[in-house]
């Protein structure tokens, strides 16, 4: 106990990494099976239905699949570089995460004030940029190292595409950054606070709304998903730049692609659609229990489905999880609770918005070709971008003068 | 959208008349993303049509070329009368048959004769549906079995036995 006093700020810290980090991780392994049960619906299938009840375990199932296959090098494959290649692709995608916060001011753990994030960058957005783009890294010697064609190509590809809409994903920010005046994330939400005409929210989504798409749609590039997911093309390249990898390496490009989404849609949340503001008024108070409806509502669902529509141990589990998630639904009505669970709940519900639409692009658009892509990211997607950026900072000159 | 300029060989074709303007391309750019989108999504909270079939049922067409039947007629009798036509129909030879008479004492079938071996060997059966057409009495049809698989291959020889509708069983339109 000593110890932890001595070291309040060292243990307090390593908690908060910890905490994140299990909720991250397991965030990534229920977006995958999000993922496959969206896709799964949109193309008129069930998606994984035979691991626990609704395919529940199916994360699980895969994780320990993961580890227990066989770990192939292969043969003339630069061993440092091929080993390196996932850890710094993972690794990078989870310290993104680190910078951004997910609700307003500081909550206190053992005495310290915290703010709800790692770590609070004065140039957060700069540094996320930074280490966003050190990613590409891991893609481009994953593909170098392997010594085979197929992740040779598709490396190439995958680093070509991905630098060339870093370009367009940093300029279409740029006008936010001129609006909120500031790199901190902090102040960029606050920059958006308030209200237009008394009820629609200053967000920057409505000013700033050919930058979000542009933002959007980089976005999609640079994480190599669905319409612009060629590096991975199957019909080409089997599986692109980790075609040689298995076992836990292959996971970790696989948590690090979703991990990837997560942070791209957090930033987007921070920047465009006002973190964790609430669209609803302040003084509407019964917006403050809306956390709370939502947990119970789904406690209450998922009891309904579990009883009534399973069969087994599915009958137990179910209502079980229904009852833990009415409980913290009530939990989140306590005064000390209700107003630090706020935050959090409308920037993991706008998070949760943009990975839906994630998801729901990739079961809509069809993959482009290749020179499509090059064509669309420089000859349209960057010149408009630019234009926003010219006309916000005209606009945010005259506005200021 | 690509309007057609009107037509003149050499005629050197401005923009604005192959392309509609930017406005329109966008306009159009994002109302066909819309559409798309919105199939996508009300195709989401569609019922799937996926068939839970090891644990369920499936659902078959009523003319599904499964596992043939050998029918019996009103009397409890084989309709089959040992003719051979099937078998001289089918395309890939597998059905064997040995007709033997009836007598007075047994009587097996309405006809002369009726099939005392009649075996259908299901590693060569194309179910092409021959037999079931070439078939003067209406003898063998085509059920709705399919689950065929064996770890043996001498047991995709179905019998006379295995095919035919059960005696107690009134025939039924399968």
């Amino acid at each position: 106990m000593e110890f932890v006093s001595h070291h309040a700020i060292l243990v307090v810290s390593v908690v908060k990494i910890a905490v994140l980090l299990f909720i991250v991780l397991t965030a990534l392994a229920y977006l995958t099976w999000f993922e496959r049960k969206v896709v799964a619906h949109i193309q008129s299938r069930l998606g994984p239905v035979f691991t626990g009840p609704h395919g529940l375990l199916q994360p699980l199932a895969d994780g320990l699949k993961f580890m227990f296959k066989e770990d192939v090098t292969p043969p003339g494959a630069d061993r440092f570089v091929y080993v390196l290649a996932p850890l710094l692709s993972f690794s990078l995608a989870i310290t993104a995460l680190a910078l951004i916060p997910f609700g307003p001011g500081t909550i206190s753990i053992l005495g310290q004030q915290k703010p709800l994030a790692i770590a609070h960058v004065s140039l957060g957005l700069l540094f996320l940029f930074a280490i966003t783009s050190i990613g590409v890294y891991g893609v481009a010697l994953a593909g170098w190292s392997s010594n085979s064609k197929y992740p040779l190509l598709g490396g190439l590809r995958s680093s070509a595409q991905m630098i060339s809409y870093e370009v367009s994903l940093t300029l279409s920010v740029v006008g936010v950054l001129l609006m909120a005046g500031s790199f901190d994330f902090d102040s960029i939400i606050q920059s958006q606070s308030g209200r237009w005409l008394g009820f629609i929210p200053r967000w920057n989504l409505i000013p700033q709304i050919v930058g979000f798409l542009c933002y959007f749609t980089a976005a999609l590039a640079e994480t190599n998903r669905a319409p612009f997911d060629l590096p991975e093309a199957e019909s080409e390249l089997v599986a692109g730049f980790h075609t040689e990898y298995s076992s836990f390496k292959f996971a970790m490009f696989f948590m690090a692609e979703y991990a990837n989404m997560i942070t791209v849609s957090c930033l987007a949340t921070v920047l465009f659609l006002g973190g964790w503001l609430s669209p609803l008024s302040s003084s509407w108070h019964w917006a403050w229990y809306l956390p709370s409806l939502l947990l119970i509502l789904g406690g209450l669902a998922t009891i309904v489905d579990g009883i009534w529509k399973m069969r087994g141990l599915a009958r137990v589990i179910l209502p079980f999880m229904g009852v833990v998630l009415i409980a913290v639904g009530l939990l989140c009505t306590r005064p000390g609770v209700i107003g630090v669970v706020q935050g959090p709940f409308w920037f993991l519900l706008k998070v949760f918005f943009l990975l839906f639409f994630y998801v729901w692009a990739r079961g809509t658009l069809p993959r482009l070709r290749y020179d499509q892509l090059m064509d669309f990211g420089w000859k349209l997607l960057l010149p408009v971008a630019l234009a926003n950026l010219v006309i916000t900072s005209l606009v945010v000159l005259l506005v200021n003068r | 959208m690509l309007r057609r300029p009107p037509f003149a060989a050499n005629r050197p074709v401005c923009y604005s008349e192959i392309m509609s303007s930017p406005f329109t391309e966008v306009t159009e750019t994002f109302w066909t993303l819309a559409k798309g989108f919105n199939v996508t999504l009300r195709t989401m909270f569609r019922k799937p049509t996926t068939e839970p079939y090891p644990s369920g049922p499936v659902r078959f067409e009523a003319r599904y070329r499964g596992i043939h039947v050998l029918q019996r007629d009103e009397d409890g009798l084989e309709k089959c009368v040992g003719c051979f036509l099937c078998s001289a129909a089918c395309p890939a030879n597998c059905i064997y048959i040995e007709a033997a008479e009836n007598t007075a004492a047994k009587r097996i079938s309405a006809g002369d004769r009726y099939a005392s071996v009649y075996n259908i060997d299901y590693s060569r059966c194309i179910f092409c549906g021959y037999c079931v057409e070439a078939c003067p009495t209406d003898a063998i049809t085509h059920g709705h079995g399919f689950e065929l698989a064996p770890y043996n291959l001498n047991e995709l020889i179905y019998r006379k036995e295995k095919l035919l509708q059960p005696a107690t069983l009134k025939t039924t339109a399968v």
